[in-house]
């Protein structure tokens, strides 16, 4: 069932490429049907799941495909899941759905587009699902080269440099893992890329040192870690919609994933001795992206640093190394992906597609809680959801953040705090000037009525709003999936660093 | 041994000859009145019928000896390596069929064929003498495809340019070889070995390697001995510089990587020692091992970068191949056996993939008259299924998984970094892997010119012919498939090593 999300989306990629050119709502319906199935295949594998834990133990991982693929290297299509991999494949359903329902009005090369669209959507999964390291590395390029394509070709603000400068960013990235990933498999001896077999092996001490930051920044990189961030606000800024929206929801995500799932559990020695370091480059990454986003002019770099200083939160819950921090920060990628992809939405579909400027002075200006009262309410919510107010999955999986950091350096834990604070400064600044911003009598006068919010965009918001408000009120909806994965043999690193 | 015996063993060589005597006689006596693509086609069809039986005969037949003192061997991974080279002909013929750069179409395809039985040849040979004579007629051969263009003077500069640069590296490659010749009293490359064995390197040794490096250096075109590779493959007819680019670099590496793994390596040394040397950062040992280091290592960085400044597309394929010609040399200086498993593995898709590509530029040039990066512009609008291989081939070249390039890269890494004991050469591995991260900076250059640009006033679209959409998707499947499922591939190639030598 679960593998079906990986199939589902290259087989959305063939029949779209074989589509007749020039329907644009065919290309859109087929994307959104093909979306809606993965998610359904998802939703099915997480009860097939449960009823495996049910029986098998919690915790346990559950193996859906396990062959040789290149025997003489012992390398294996080994498709696996547990319960962390499971909560992301779910939040890249949710947001594959949500990204396809805010780009219904791409009317350029829509066929190319959603083709491009599904293969990145399959490619996210697949790493998510990828228990054999060398198909997660697989899987992780995959995802990168569409990425590189949506935005160039219908990307907005600098989309060649943006769009450029994330491709090299992911690649050098996935090169730094690769080296590591070789040097792991011949160190080991192990005749074997399944994570399990790799991280049975207890590296030499002097090769945990230098491995784990080149693996663990390798993916960091795409994590937006400070000070690899830099691609992010300008990949996310000449980003179409849905292209932020998965890049923040899901993309980003990848990057955070791979450090846990291979960099910390290859390389635990490593980790210990790098732990600090990398915690204080995440409080670092948390108050610089707050306070950068504190000032900037446009709307959707302020978006754009905010998911550098929530990723932030998303790399201290990893470098806590307690089950607290470590499933804080899992929820944290959930609450992150929901949230963000909502901010963007509204940025980027609501408001500009419609006003054509992201400037925050000329927004002001407009008065846009009157013309476009939904997006001006769907962006309240989603600002109270991203700073952290209880009833939101945001509030959750930081608070659980902050109580593993608390434990583990409680001095970078009252720094968090500040960062809390400047995040709800930035947020509010934004909400006020974006939307409730005195409007100037001649320019409201000189403005064209707005086309009104249209079905599928509403849609897409009431989604994004309810899944983040369900996991804000039961947080255990997902916990009860993440917690117990860090019983799993795969996890004995963690008890051995505490 | 009797003549008879050495026939039978060189029927795929005899074929490929009588297939091409066959192509000039008939293209003399029948095809001369017809019309122009006709002949091509009657007389491309036939030259693949011939490249096709003598596959087939090879894969049906299972011989495995050594005639004369390895003069010409016949074991499982020779005929592998030749059935590769075939294929690349063959590719390479069918998509020349759609070119009109000659009206000499019988010579044409006969000098492709004899360039093919000289790499078969030299594939074969383990002796000093048969190499250099099967390297001169693989050399003569691509000489006069490169200037085959007549009506255009950069085909006579490159080939030209590639002629003078050969001459020179034949010449050091002779006189490096007499070296060798004088030091161990033979030509066999075993024998070699066994001759060469505990001389130490001495000055006359250091030599001979230095000349038999750089010879083959230029064959391969690696740093510095490229210059000559971005002319002819800028100037050369487009089939001539996939030929170039693909047969003879699969031929040139396996044998290179024969020559030093066999004739140059001392058995019963440890490993590192002795003539081969070591090029690990804390294990350094003289030896031809850190001369190809340092030759792969340039190649890798000048090609790359140098690749980036392009603005023709026929030059960039070039420098990117200096720069594929020193990840290669990465699994020729790892030297054992999983190493020249992936030299093979790389060569053969390396030789699909630019073969591919040249396909493109030559549909674009057909097209829009030019081959710049400009040229490509819209070219996904103007015709969206060479587009489409166009982006598989780039795609691979810059190794991006699930295409066959990433999987040859990372074998050859994989090899490499297994090589030394203690990951001696991971500085060599995370070079080649930091450069192959600059590469995709310039294939994406020619992706976004197809992809992202558009095409301007010229939107036209460009109607390729059947039969070269029909080659380039075949290539493109061959691409996807070979890295979807390496092992169909490697499989081979092991099993092919593992019979061992007659």
């Amino acid at each position: 069932m679960l593998a079906w999300t990986i199939y589902i989306s290259f087989i959305g990629v063939l029949v779209l490429m074989l589509l007749p050119k020039g329907n644009a709502s065919l290309a859109r319906g087929t994307a959104l049907v093909f979306a809606v199935l993965g998610l359904i295949a998802g939703i099915g594998g997480i009860s097939q799941y449960k009823n495996f834990t049910a029986m098998a133990g919690s915790g346990k991982i559950m193996s859906f495909a396990d062959c040789d693929w290149i025997p003489s290297l012992g390398i294996h299509y080994h498709l696996a899941a547990d319960g962390i991999s499971l909560t992301l494949v779910l939040l890249t359903g949710l947001a594959a759905v949500a990204g396809i329902l805010f780009s219904w009005n791409i009317e350029h090369r829509t066929k190319e587009f959603f083709a491009f669209y599904l293969a990145l959507i399959g490619g996210v999964y697949g790493v998510f699902l990828s228990f054999d390291l060398f198909l997660l590395f697989v899987f992780y390029e995959i995802a990168i080269v569409p990425k590189y394509f949506i935005i160039a070709i219908w990307g907005s603000t600098r989309r060649e440099y943006g769009a450029m400068k994330l491709a090299l960013y992911s690649f050098i990235g996935s090169a730094m893992v690769l080296v590591g990933l070789i040097a792991a498999y011949v160190v080991s001896g192990a005749h074997s890329f399944d994570v399990a077999e790799l991280a049975k092996y207890s590296y030499p001490h002097s090769f945990q040192m230098w491995a784990f930051p080149l693996v663990f920044i390798g993916f960091a990189i795409l994590a937006g870690m400070w000070p690899f961030h830099t691609w992010a606000p300008t990949g996310h800024v000449a980003a179409p919609t849905a292209a932020s929206m998965l890049l923040a929801g899901v993309v980003m995500k990848l990057g955070a994933y791979g450090c846990l799932r291979v960099a910390m559990t290859l390389f635990p020695e490593g980790l210990k001795e790098w732990q600090n370091f990398f915690a204080i480059l995440a409080i670092i990454g948390i108050l610089y992206g707050a306070m950068v986003a504190l000032v900037q002019s446009d709307f959707k770099f302020v978006i754009g640093y905010s998911s550098v200083s929530h990723m932030g939160f998303v790399l201290l819950g990893l470098m806590t190394l307690n089950t607290i921090g470590l499933s804080g920060a899992v929820l944290q990628m959930f609450s992150h992906g929901i949230i963000a992809g909502l901010l963007f939405a509204v940025v980027g579909r609501m408001v500009y597609d419609r006003t054509h400027t992201r400037n925050l002075d000329e927004l002001q200006a407009m008065g846009l809680s009157k013309l476009l009262p939904f997006a001006a309410v769907t962006f309240v919510i989603a600002s109270i959801a991203s700073m952290g107010l209880p009833g939101f999955s945001g509030f959750a999986a930081e608070f659980q953040v902050i109580i593993g950091a608390w434990k583990a350096f409680p001095t970078l834990a009252v720094l968090t705090g500040v960062g809390i604070l400047i995040g709800v400064a930035y947020t509010l600044r934004v909400l006020q000037k974006a939307f409730y911003g005195e409007p100037d009598e001649k320019e409201t006068h000189a403005h064209e009525p707005m086309p009104p919010i249209t079905l599928p965009e509403k849609i897409g918001a009431f989604l994004l709003i309810a899944v983040s408000l369900a996991i804000g009120l039961f947080p255990r909806l997902l916990l009860d999936l993440i917690v117990p994965s860090f019983d799993s043999p795969l996890f004995d690193w963690l008890r051995r660093t505490q | 041994m009797n003549y008879l015996d050495l026939v039978k063993l060189a029927v795929p060589e005899t074929i490929i000859v009588l297939t091409a005597l066959a192509v000039l006689a008939a293209d003399l006596v029948a095809l001369r009145g017809l019309e122009q693509r006709f002949r091509f086609i009657i007389a491309g069809m036939i030259a693949c019928v011939g490249c096709l039986g003598a596959i087939v005969w090879m894969l049906v037949s299972h011989e495995h000896a050594n005639a004369f003192a390895g003069m010409l061997v016949v074991d499982p991974l020779t005929q592998l390596v030749k059935i590769a080279i075939l294929t690349l002909t063959i590719f390479t013929i069918l998509l020349s069929i759609d070119s009109d750069f000659t009206n000499h179409i019988g010579e044409y395809l006969a000098l492709i064929l004899f360039a093919t039985v000289g790499m078969m040849f030299l594939v074969s040979a383990e002796d000093i003498l048969m190499i250099f004579i099967a390297l001169e007629l693989t050399s003569l051969s691509l000489y006069i495809l490169a200037a085959f263009n007549k009506r255009d003077i950069k085909s006579a500069e490159a080939s030209l340019k590639y002629f003078l640069f050969g001459g020179m590296s034949a010449a050091f490659t002779l006189f490096g070889l007499s070296f060798v010749y004088g030091l161990s009293g033979t030509t066999n490359l075993p024998e070699i070995a066994v001759g060469l064995a505990n001389r130490g390197l001495d000055p006359l040794l250091v030599v001979a390697i230095v000349m038999v490096v750089i010879g083959f250096g230029f064959k391969i075109a690696a740093v510095p001995f490229h210059l000559w590779a971005p002319d002819a493959y800028q100037g050369a007819p487009t089939p001539s510089a996939a030929l170039i680019a693909s047969g003879s670099k699969v031929a040139s590496f396996f044998i290179f990587a024969k020559v030093m793994a066999i004739g140059f390596t001392e058995t019963g040394i440890p490993a590192g020692l002795g003539m081969a040397g070591n090029a690990g950062w804390h294990a350094f040992h003289a030896g031809w091992v850190p001369v190809i280091a340092i030759v792969a290592a340039l190649s890798m960085v000048l090609g790359n970068l140098v690749a980036i400044v392009q603005s023709s597309v026929r030059r960039l394929i070039a420098y990117s191949a200096i720069a594929h010609a020193g990840y290669m040399l990465l699994a020729i200086l790892s030297h054992n056996e999983q190493s020249l498993a992936s030299l093979i593995y790389y060569a053969v898709t390396y030789g699909l993939t630019t073969i591919g590509a040249f396909g493109v530029v030559a549909v674009v040039e057909q097209g829009t008259g030019g081959e710049k990066l400009t040229d490509f512009a819209g070219l996904s609008r103007r015709a969206p299924v060479v587009s489409f291989c166009m982006l598989i081939f780039m795609l691979s070249l810059a190794g991006i998984p699930p295409l066959a390039g990433f999987f040859g890269k990372f074998y050859v890494f994989t090899a490499a970094i297994k090589a030394t004991p203690d990951l001696g050469l991971l500085w060599l591995v995370i070079l080649a892997v930091a450069m192959s991260a600059v590469s995709l900076f310039y294939y994406l250059q020619v992706l976004k010119r197809i992809y992202v640009n558009d095409p301007g006033s010229a939107a036209n679209p460009l109607r390729p012919s059947i039969l070269t959409q029909i080659v380039l998707v075949v290539l493109a499947a061959l691409v996807i498939l070979l890295g979807c499922t390496p092992n169909l591939l490697i499989g081979w190639i092991l099993s092919a090593i593992g019979s061992g030598p007659a």
